[in-house]
C-alpha cells in the first residue's frame, strides 16, 4: 500500500514539459472551436496562458489544468454546457455535505439555513456552483480558485441573488490562504484533488485552513478500471459529457490513498460515500459503491 | 392598524409604493386596497427589508391564481419547515381572496363541490387544513353503486373492500378553499395578496431594452435573467424567482410562457346543482345514460349534488325548465328512465367466477338499491362544457404549471381537483428538496423533476378518463354488451375489483358494471383476463364535478 502510494506521489511530481503542456491546450482549443459558446474565448486563450504562467508558482497546482478550465469558464452556469455533469451531480454531493456537517456541528437539518454561523471555504470553487448553494444554506462562504476567469464568472453570477452576493471570492490558492492564516469551520474541495500536482501537500494546506475540530470534505474519482471506463472513456469520449482530457486516470487517487494522505495531514476520515449514476433516471445518488466517484468527510484533530 | 404609510422607496424607481400595513381580510382593508393606486403589501414582517435595501424586494414565489390548487400549494409551503420562510405573492382578482367568505352551516350547499380522495384527505391532514374542513359541512361516503341504463348489471363498492374507512369525501369548493386559507393564517407565513390580474410576464428581457441601474439590484437581477417580472392589470409589477401558474384551464401564465397544449372538446356539457332529499343520503350513486352519466353525491344533511353529463342542447333545456320538471327528470334518470333496474346478481353468474374469487368482497353480496328520491332543488343550475387539455410542458426556467393550468380532464370522477392537489403537494415537496440542497428554486433542472413526476400520474388518469368517455359515447348494441361483460368481471373478481378501486396513486375510486346475461358472459369468460386493461379503463366512475 505504502509503496504504491509512494510511486504514485513520485509520478505526480514529474515535471510536465512545456511542449506537452502547450500541445494539450491546443488540442483543447481546437476541440471547442466549433462550439458557439466558446468562440469568444478561443482568442482569449493565448492571452490567458500568458497571464497564468507567471501566476502559478505554487507547488500543488498544475499549470495546464488551469488553462484547461480557463478555456471553458464562460460556460460554468450553462447547465447544458461542458459542466453539465457537475450540475447534475451537485444536489447529491450537497446532500452528503448537508447531512455530515449538520451532524458534526449539531445543526437542525430541517431548517432552510442550517449552516448559519459557519465559515466555509470552497477550494477550487470554479464558477461557484457549490459556493452558491452553501451560501443559500446560511454559510459564510469564501470561494477560492486559481483561475481568475472562474472567479470573475463566479462573482458576476453570485451578485444576481442577494442570498449569494455575500460570498467572498478570491483568485488565490489554498496555500496562500494558509500563509494569510485564514481559518474556517469547514474546508471543502470537491473534484479538485485529481487536478493538483501534489495531493499530499494540498491536503496539508486544507488541514491548515480548518480550525481544530473543524470539518473537511473532499470528493474525487477512484483510480479503478471502472473509473477509467466510465469517467474517461464513457464520459469524455463516448458521451462527450466532459471535454476530452478533463481527467487523467493516473492522477486519480484511490479511497485508501486519500484516507492515508489525509491522515498524515491530521484529518481523520469519518464517513465516505460513493456516487452512482442511473442512466434510466439520469440522476446521481449516494451509495456504498466507491468504485468511481466518491466523497469523504473528515474532522481535524485537536478537539 | 390600517394606516397607510406612503413613502418614497427608491427615488430612481418608476413608482412610489404605498405600503399599507393591514390584515388582508378586514373590510377596511378591502376598501383601502381599492383606493391604493400602486403596489400593496400585506406585510407581516417584510417592510423593514424594503426600507433597508432601498429597493423592491423580489419574491421567492409568485402564485398566479389563488384558487383551491394555488392555495393548497401556499398552504403546503407554509407548513413545511424547509419552505415556510419563503416570501410568496398570490395574484388573484377573485373576491374569495379579498373577503373571506363567511360560511354558515344553515346555508344550502353550493353546487360547486369536489370529491376528495383518501390521498387528498391525507395531504390536507398533513398540512393541518383538514381540521378546518371538518368544522364545515362535509360528507364521507363509504359505498357507491354504479349501474347502466341498459339494465344489464350493476356494481356496488364498499370502502371495506380495500380496507379503508371511506371511499372519499364530498366537500364544497368554498369550504376547501377557506380551510386552506385559514390554515395559512395560523402560520406566520409571509404572503402578499395582489387583488389583480396578470397581464404580462417576462423572463428573458432583451439586453438592449434594459438599462441596468446599479442602485436597483432587483432590476439588475431581472435583467440578467435571475428573476421573472410580472405585470399586473392595476399597473403594478413584481419580481419573483419562480412563477407558479395555478390559474385554471385558460391559464394566462401558460399562454405567456408559450407552453403548447394538446386537447379536444367533448360535445358534452355537465349540468350541476344541489338537491334535497327527504332522507339523508350516505352513498355515491352513478348511472350511465345514453348521453352520459348522471351522478348523485351526498354532501351531508339531506343534500346531494348532481352532476349530469349530456349533450349541449339538452343541457340548455335542463338548465331552463321549471324546477318541478327538472326534479322529475332527475328522479326519472336515477330510476326507470331509459331502461329498467338491473336484476340482483344471479347465483349462476357469480358462481361462474368462483374459481377466481380468493375471498369474496363484501359488496359482491349486496343487492341493487334505488337511490333516494330528490324532493326539491336547493341551488341554481349551472352548465359547463367538457374538454380535455394537456400542456406539453409543465415547466421551464422560472415558470411551472399546476392543476387545471397544466391539465383539464373530463370531469368524470372528480379527478381534476385531486390531480391538481397532487401537483401542488408534489411541487411543494420538490421545492423543499431544492432548498435542502441550496438550489435556486427557479432552476429548470429542479422544476423538470416535478414535471416528470406529475406528467406520468396525470397522463395516466387522463387516458383512463378519456378512454372511458369514448367507451360511453357510443350507443351501439354489441359494444354495450362487450362493455357490460368487462364490467361484470369487475364486480365479481375480488382482486380485480381491489386493483380498480385502489388503482391510481391518489386512490382513485372506481367501479364497474356487471351484467347478468349468462350466454354472453359464458362466451366472454375466457377473455376476461385479456380485458382486464379494458375494464380498468372503462370502469372509472363518475364521482363529482369540480369547478
Amino acid at each position: 500500500m505504502a509503496l504504491k502510494l509512494l510511486s504514485k506521489l513520485r509520478h505526480q511530481n514529474l515535471q510536465i514539459t512545456r511542449d506537452r503542456n502547450h500541445h494539450r491546450l491546443l488540442a483543447a482549443t481546437t476541440l471547442f472551436y466549433d462550439r458557439p459558446v466558446l468562440n469568444l474565448s478561443t482568442t482569449d486563450d493565448s492571452k490567458l496562458i500568458m497571464k497564468n504562467k507567471p501566476q502559478t508558482t505554487t507547488s500543488s497546482l498544475k499549470q495546464h489544468e488551469l488553462a484547461k478550465f480557463a478555456a471553458i469558464s464562460d460556460t460554468w452556469w450553462d447547465s447544458e454546457g461542458p459542466f453539465k455533469p457537475l450540475h447534475v451531480m451537485n444536489p447529491t454531493r450537497i446532500a452528503f455535505i448537508r447531512s455530515t456537517l449538520c451532524r458534526h456541528f449539531s445543526k437542525d437539518p430541517n431548517c432552510a439555513r442550517p449552516f448559519e454561523g459557519l465559515k466555509i471555504v470552497d477550494v477550487g470553487c470554479g464558477g461557484g456552483i457549490l459556493s452558491e448553494p452553501l451560501a443559500r444554506m446560511g454559510a459564510a462562504v469564501t470561494g477560492v480558485d486559481a483561475v481568475e476567469k472562474n472567479i470573475n464568472v463566479a462573482r458576476l453570477h453570485a451578485d444576481l441573488d442577494p442570498e449569494t452576493s455575500t460570498i467572498e471570492y478570491c483568485c488565490t490558492t489554498a496555500e496562500k490562504l494558509v500563509e494569510e492564516q485564514r481559518k474556517f469551520d469547514a474546508v471543502i474541495a470537491l473534484e479538485v484533488i485529481e487536478h493538483v500536482a501534489a495531493p499530499a501537500e494540498f491536503c496539508k494546506s486544507l488541514a491548515a485552513l480548518a480550525y481544530p475540530g473543524g470539518a473537511t470534505v473532499l470528493s474525487t474519482i477512484n483510480r479503478s478500471m471502472k473509473a477509467y471506463a466510465t469517467a474517461i472513456v464513457a464520459a469524455e469520449y463516448l458521451l462527450h459529457w466532459l471535454p476530452k482530457g478533463t481527467h487523467q486516470w493516473s492522477s486519480f487517487l484511490t479511497p485508501e490513498e486519500l484516507v492515508l494522505i489525509l491522515q498524515r495531514a491530521s484529518i481523520n476520515v469519518k464517513e465516505m460515500a460513493g456516487f452512482v449514476y442511473s442512466p434510466l433516471t439520469g440522476r446521481w445518488s449516494l451509495s456504498d459503491d466507491i468504485s468511481v466517484n466518491f466523497i469523504a468527510f473528515g474532522t481535524k484533530d485537536g478537539q | 392598524m390600517n394606516r397607510v404609510i406612503a413613502r418614497k422607496v427608491v427615488p430612481t424607481y418608476h413608482q412610489i409604493f404605498k405600503l399599507s400595513r393591514k390584515q388582508f381580510c378586514s373590510d377596511e382593508a378591502a376598501k383601502s386596497s381599492a383606493a391604493a393606486a400602486s403596489s400593496q403589501f400585506n406585510q407581516q414582517e417584510s417592510d423593514a427589508n424594503l426600507s433597508l435595501t432601498g429597493n423592491v424586494q423580489p419574491y421567492d414565489i409568485a402564485i398566479v391564481g389563488g384558487g383551491m390548487v394555488g392555495m393548497a400549494l401556499a398552504c403546503s409551503l407554509a407548513t413545511t419547515p424547509l419552505t415556510k420562510h419563503l416570501r410568496v405573492a398570490i395574484i388573484d382578482s377573485s373576491p374569495a381572496l379579498a373577503n373571506k367568505p363567511c360560511i354558515k352551516r344553515e346555508d344550502p350547499p353550493d353546487p360547486r363541490v369536489s370529491t376528495v380522495t383518501p390521498a387528498t384527505i391525507s395531504f390536507f391532514k398533513d398540512t393541518g387544513a383538514w381540521q378546518y374542513v371538518q368544522q364545515h359541512r362535509h360528507a364521507y361516503f363509504d359505498k357507491m353503486q354504479v349501474w347502466d341504463y341498459t339494465s344489464l348489471g350493476y356494481t356496488k363498492y364498499d370502502a371495506r373492500d380495500v380496507d379503508k374507512e371511506v371511499l372519499g369525501c364530498v366537500v364544497e369548493n368554498k369550504v376547501l378553499h377557506s380551510s386552506l386559507l385559514s390554515r395559512i393564517e395560523d402560520t406566520d407565513f409571509q404572503k402578499t395578496i395582489y387583488h389583480s390580474r396578470l397581464t404580462s410576464m417576462s423572463l428573458n428581457p432583451s439586453s438592449s431594452s434594459i438599462v441596468v441601474d446599479s442602485t436597483a439590484p432587483t432590476e439588475a437581477s431581472y435583467a440578467r435573467g435571475s428573476l421573472a417580472k410580472l405585470g399586473l392589470s392595476d399597473g403594478n409589477s413584481l419580481y419573483a424567482k419562480l412563477v407558479v401558474g395555478s390559474d385554471g384551464g385558460k391559464s394566462q401564465v401558460r399562454e405567456l410562457a408559450g407552453f403548447k397544449t394538446t386537447g379536444w372538446k367533448y360535445s358534452q356539457n355537465a349540468v350541476i346543482c344541489t338537491v334535497e332529499h327527504s332522507v339523508e343520503n350516505y352513498c355515491a350513486w352513478q348511472r350511465f345514460l345514453p348521453a352520459g352519466p348522471i351522478a348523485l353525491l351526498p354532501i351531508g344533511d339531506k343534500f346531494s349534488n348532481i352532476v349530469w353529463t349530456m349533450n349541449p342542447e339538452e343541457s340548455s333545456d335542463f338548465k331552463s325548465v321549471k324546477e318541478d320538471d327538472f326534479v322529475k327528470a332527475v328522479n326519472h334518470a336515477l330510476d326507470y328512465g331509459y331502461g329498467g333496474h338491473p336484476k340482483s346478481s344471479l347465483p349462476g353468474s357469480a358462481g361462474m367466477f368462483s374459481w377466481l374469487r380468493g375471498n369474496v368482497t363484501i359488496s359482491a353480496n349486496e343487492s341493487f338499491e334505488i337511490p333516494p328520491k330528490v324532493v326539491k332543488l336547493a341551488s341554481e343550475r349551472m352548465a359547463f362544457p367538457l374538454s380535455l387539455m394537456h400542456a406539453n410542458e409543465y415547466a421551464s426556467k422560472r415558470v411551472v404549471l399546476i392543476g387545471d393550468a397544466a391539465h383539464t380532464v373530463h370531469p368524470l370522477a372528480g379527478q381534476g381537483v385531486n390531480l391538481g392537489f397532487g401537483d401542488a403537494f408534489a411541487l411543494s415537496r420538490i421545492i423543499a428538496e431544492g432548498i435542502a440542497v441550496g438550489m435556486d428554486i427557479g432552476e429548470v433542472s429542479l422544476l423538470k423533476k416535478y414535471e416528470a413526476e406529475r406528467k406520468l400520474a396525470n397522463m395516466t388518469m387522463m387516458a383512463i378518463l378519456d378512454g372511458f368517455q369514448k367507451a360511453y359515447s357510443i350507443d351501439f348494441g354489441p359494444l354495450n354488451i362487450l362493455r357490460a361483460a368487462a364490467f361484470h368481471g369487475a364486480h365479481f373478481i375480488s382482486p380485480l375489483k381491489r386493483s380498480i378501486i385502489s388503482f391510481d396513486p391518489h386512490g382513485m375510486i372506481s367501479a364497474g358494471l356487471s351484467k347478468s346475461k349468462h350466454e354472453v358472459t359464458d362466451k366472454l369468460t375466457d377473455q376476461t383476463s385479456d380485458q382486464e386493461s379494458n375494464t380498468r379503463i372503462s370502469s372509472t366512475s363518475v364521482l363529482s364535478f369540480y369547478n
